[in-house]
Parts: C-alpha cells; sequence; structure tokens
C-alpha cells in the first residue's frame, strides 16, 4: 500500500515539506492545500521587493507553475481545511470533501492579530499577511499620501521605509520606548530609529491611540494625525484552532516534539504555528522565520520517512530597511554580556551576545560575513574571545570549520 | 529573450529563456533547477543561490557590491573566481547564451 501525505498550508514550511518529500524519494501521495487561491508564493518579499515594485508576482513564486505537476504532487488551491479527525486519520475541507492520509503535516502559519481599542475591533485598517492584503495595500499606497503604521516592528518599519521611499508622509506609532524593542538591544535599534527619522519619517514612541476615524488617527495625548491609509502590525497569533478543536495539544502554538510530532504520533506541525523546545533558546519557544519553517520541514519529512534527526539549527533571521540590512542568529533573549565588532557609527558593526561566557546570539548591521560565521560559531557551539570578536583582521571561518 | 544554461552539480544541463530584468536566482527557481535554494528570495541574506559563471561573460556581469562579495566569503561551497550570487545578476541582453554552473552544495 502506498502511503500518504497530507499537507495544510503552503507557505515555506508546506512547501519545503512536499519537495523534500520528492527530493528523499518517498513515492507515496501527496496532497498539498491551501486557502489561498494564488499559486504558493513566498511571503517575506512582500513587504520588501513586491511593495517596493522591485519584484513581480511572478518573481516570488516558490517553483514554477508545472513543479507540482512535474512531481506528482496534489495541489489544491483555494480549499480551506475545515476539520482533522485524528482517529480517523481524515481531514475534511471547506466543500465536503474528506480526504484521508497516513501522515498529517499542519503547517497554518500565524494571521494577523487585529487592533482593538476600547473593547472595539478597528475596521479601516490594513494588515500584511499574504499577496491579497498586499495588492490591496499596494493599491491604496497609490492613492494615499499620508500613511500611519501602527507598530513598530519588522513588518511596520519595512512599510514605513517603502511607503517614505514612495514620497509619501509617514508617521509611525509605537506603545514601547524603543522600535523592535522586544528583540533588539537599544544599540541596533537606535540605529534604526535614527535612519527613519533622517529619512522623513516622523516615529512616536510611548504613544498611545484614544480612536480612529475614516481619516484620522487620534492619539490619547490629544493629537489628530491625518491618515489616508493606517497599517499595522501588531503581531500575530497562531493558526491552531484547527489542531485545538481535534484535540491536538496546543500552547501559544500546536505543541510538537523534537521531531515535530504532536501528540498523535501521525501528525506533524511545523514552521510558525509549531511550538518547540528551541535548544538556542533554552525555552519553548514559536518561531516566526523562513529558516524555522524551511529546517521544520525537513525535520518532520525524514521522521516520516523513517530517518529520525531532531530539530537542531540555529535561528536565523533578517530585516531590510533602506541601506540597513539587519541579520539576527541565535536567540538574544537572555545574556549576560555583549561584544562589538565593527564600526558603530558607521553602522556596520555586530552584537555579540553572551552568556556565561558561551556565544549564544549575533546581531549584525550591514555586516554579512559576520552572520554567516555567527549561525556556524554557534551551530558548532564556539565561542570566539572577546578579543577575537573585537579583531576585525582575523576571519571567523578560521574558527568554525 | 536572453537563453540561459544552468549546468545542476551532477552535469544535468537546462537550457531556458529568461525575460530581462530576471536574475539568475529565479530564473534557476522558477524552472525547477535543483541546487539553487534562495532561502532569503533573493535578499542577498542567505549566500544559498552561489553559481559559478562561466569565465567568458565574467566581465559582462554587473558590478559585484560589497555585500555580495562579503555573503559569497561565507557560502558554503568553494569561493571561486567566478563565483557570483544568482539573486544578485540581472538578465541583460548582452547574457544571451551565458552558462551558469551549480555548486555541490549551498
Ligand atoms: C510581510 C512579511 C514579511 C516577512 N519577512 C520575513 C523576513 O524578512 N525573514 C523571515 O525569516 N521571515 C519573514 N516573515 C515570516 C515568514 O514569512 C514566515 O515565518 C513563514 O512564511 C512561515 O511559514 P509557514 O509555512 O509556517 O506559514 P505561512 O507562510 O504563514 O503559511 C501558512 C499557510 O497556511 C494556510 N492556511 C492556514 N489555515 C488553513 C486552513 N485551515 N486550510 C487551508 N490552508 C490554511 C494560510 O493561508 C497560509 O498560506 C515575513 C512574513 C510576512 C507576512
Ligand atoms: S537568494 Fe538569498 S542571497 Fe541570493
Amino acid at each position: 500500500m502506498k502511503q500518504k501525505v497530507v499537507i495544510i498550508g503552503t507557505g515555506h514550511g508546506g512547501i519545503q515539506a512536499a519537495s523534500s518529500l520528492r527530493e528523499e524519494g518517498f513515492e507515496g501521495e501527496i496532497v498539498l492545500i491551501s486557502d489561498e487561491k494564488e499559486m504558493p508564493y513566498q511571503k517575506p518579499p512582500l513587504s520588501k521587493g513586491f511593495l517596493q515594485d522591485k519584484q513581480t508576482e511572478d518573481a516570488i513564486l516558490f517553483r514554477s507553475v508545472n513543479f507540482y505537476q512535474n512531481n506528482n504532487i496534489d495541489l489544491r488551491l483555494g480549499a480551506k481545511v475545515c476539520k482533522i479527525e485524528p482517529n480517523n486519520c481524515q481531514i475534511s475541507l471547506e466543500n465536503g470533501e474528506i480526504i484521508s492520509y497516513n501522515f498529517l503535516i499542519i503547517a497554518t502559519g500565524t494571521s494577523n492579530r487585529k487592533l482593538i481599542i476600547d473593547g472595539k475591533l478597528v475596521e479601516n485598517v490594513y494588515f500584511l499577511r499574504n499577496l491579497v492584503d498586499a495588492k490591496n495595500i499596494q493599491q491604496k499606497l497609490k492613492e494615499s499620501q499620508n500613511i500611519v503604521v501602527i507598530g513598530g516592528g519588522f513588518i511596520g518599519l519595512e512599510l514605513a521605509a517603502l511607503s517614505i521611499e514612495k514620497g509619501k508622509n509617514v508617521t509611525v506609532i509605537e506603545a514601547q520606548s524603543r522600535l523592535m524593542e522586544r528583540v533588539l538591544p537599544a544599540i541596533v535599534s537606535n540605529v534604526f530609529y535614527e535612519t527613519h527619522q533622517q529619512n522623513g519619517v516622523r516615529i512616536l514612541l510611548q504613544t498611545a491611540i484614544e480612536n480612529i476615524t475614516t481619516n484620522e488617527v487620534i492619539l490619547k495625548n490629544g493629537e489628530n494625525i491625518k491618515a489616508d491609509l493606517i497599517l499595522a502590525g501588531i503581531g500575530v497569533i497562531p493558526e491552531t484552532s484547527l489542531a485545538s478543536e481535534a484535540g491536538i495539544a496546543c500552547e501559544n502554538g500546536v505543541l510538537v516534539n523534537e521531531f515535530q510530532q504532536t501528540n498523535f504520533s501521525n501528525i506533524y506541525a511545523i514552521g510558525d504555528c509549531a511550538n518547540h523546545f528551541n535548544a538556542f533558546a533554552n525555552k519553548n519557544l514559536r518561531l516566526e522565520s523562513v529558516q524555522n519553517a524551511v529546517d521544520q520541514a525537513k525535520v518532520a519529512v525524514n521522521h516520516i520517512l523513517g530517518k529520525p534527526q531532531p530539530y537542531h539549527t540555529v535561528p536565523w533571521f533578517w530585516t531590510n530597511q533602506y541601506h540597513l540590512k539587519l541579520q539576527m542568529a541565535g536567540i538574544n533573549s537572555d545574556y549576560d554580556e555583549t561584544h562589538f565588532r565593527g564600526d558603530i557609527e558607521g553602522q556596520k558593526f555586530s552584537v555579540f551576545y553572551y552568556k556565561n561566557q558561551k556565544l549564544v546570539a549575533v546581531d549584525s548591521l550591514n555586516r554579512p560575513a559576520d552572520h554567516l560565521a555567527a549561525r556556524k560559531l554557534i551551530q558548532n557551539g564556539i565561542s570566539p574571545t572577546f578579543e577575537q570578536v573585537a579583531d576585525l583582521a582575523l576571519k571567523f571561518g578560521e574558527l568554525c570549520c | 529573450m536572453p537563453q540561459i544554461t544552468y549546468i545542476e552539480n551532477n552535469g544535468t544541463e537546462h537550457q531556458v529563456e529568461l525575460p530581462l530584468g530576471a536574475t539568475l536566482m529565479e530564473g534557476a527557481v522558477q524552472n525547477d533547477i535543483k541546487g539553487i535554494v534562495a532561502e532569503c528570495g533573493g535578499s542577498c541574506m542567505c549566500a544559498t543561490c552561489h553559481v559559478y559563471i562561466d569565465d567568458k561573460f565574467l566581465d559582462l556581469l554587473p558590478e559585484m557590491e560589497e555585500e555580495e562579495d562579503e555573503m559569497l566569503d561565507g557560502a558554503n561551497a568553494e569561493r571561486r573566481e567566478n563565483s557570483r550570487l544568482g539573486c544578485q545578476v540581472r538578465i541583460s541582453k548582452q547574457l544571451d547564451g551565458i552558462i551558469v554552473r551549480i555548486p555541490e552544495k549551498q
């Protein structure tokens, strides 16, 4: 009997899982399902090349249109999965179709946290999560001059940068005292603050919103900001309703073991929706990154194919804003010492984070070589001395491999 | 449209036509050529779109920016004289007939 793998979601996780299954020689059936109608595409360029008008819709596709047929992958677009029945090993689509599986991979990602003010859902705000959102924003950007961005996180700031580059008036409203405060130390986030300001973005920190009307954002301090377009990036929530309704254990994401298995051994969860123990953070978490989705897909596939290899890859992430390219390796949430490499004034430096003298993370601003080296150093548990970190003559390549 | 030949590491050749302005990375991904990973989708952030360019065409390529240069130093396969990141090379008329080899790993 041929085996059958059903994959829900066609983001980085789902696509990698389907591709890896074929690359690793899986000969059974693969059904790949998405509630989105478009051919599978990558999300990170949406807030970068796509909305900057540098990358077309075709340029951000994962694979050719023929790839799925050529690889005998049954791609179902515009199909929402509405039920998982773990005990019967089957799922139901919204149109009533029932699909059985031997293995199920849940790669449903996240959805945007909605904006609620005074207990009321705010309607006229645009969020960016998928291609439909991006096209709506693209259209609205053409018609709008005054843009307000709510939330100074990665996506909000990428949107602010590309809007100001299109000659718009841009205001960013952030509740915290720094940009990207949750993930970046002051020395890095300040560079972004200054650069946005120099480019003409008005940034309001520690600022709360009183109300939003059709064309105004009213702040708690009384100021009214004109807004033809309001964009918001205020975080995400994992798409776990399918799983939790099916009795699959969830807690801030679908809970998985080191092989991406849920509490049902033939159901896996990967990517943004999977809550896993991450050895590089030394805690349970969800990661929202391409790296995590791609690498967890490979782990799930290897386990399905009977070649188990636990998930153990250094997390990494990036953001582009103006000339600033920030690359992050490891998790910088728990450290007791930092050391710098490069030129801080010149906006070309890396921050090395240590915990008990062990290198745990590196953030590199316009220093891509440091970033690639850092991934190898952290993966292999190599901690350069503080002198080595500061020594620009030293190539880390010589230390790692 | 300019014609590009990709040669996978196992020797498999693919001849494809690419529109002007597409990158060598996009051309590889959209024609399902194996061995180009392109994890970052062309942001010059991952160095998994590393290719070797046929020597004859080296001088016709767009200049390498500093960041591409640095990323190539960290690529997983050996860096050679003719190494480039596929996402940083856009197709122009001059590149018609170019031969692009894919390294053994990314
Ligand atoms: C604008 C933007 C910029 C980003 N920039 C970066 C970046 O620079 N670097 C980086 O590393 N990461 C970035 N990310 C994050 C990255 O895109 C995600 O981490 C990645 O896409 C996660 O992949 P995934 O497969 O887990 O989920 P997703 O890509 O979210 O895919 C989930 C899919 O499942 C579908 N789905 C959900 N429920 C159902 C259902 N019931 N039935 C059928 N289909 C369903 C959804 O429609 C969606 O297509 C960015 C994300 C966005 C939105
Ligand atoms: S695609 Fe990532 S560096 Fe080229």
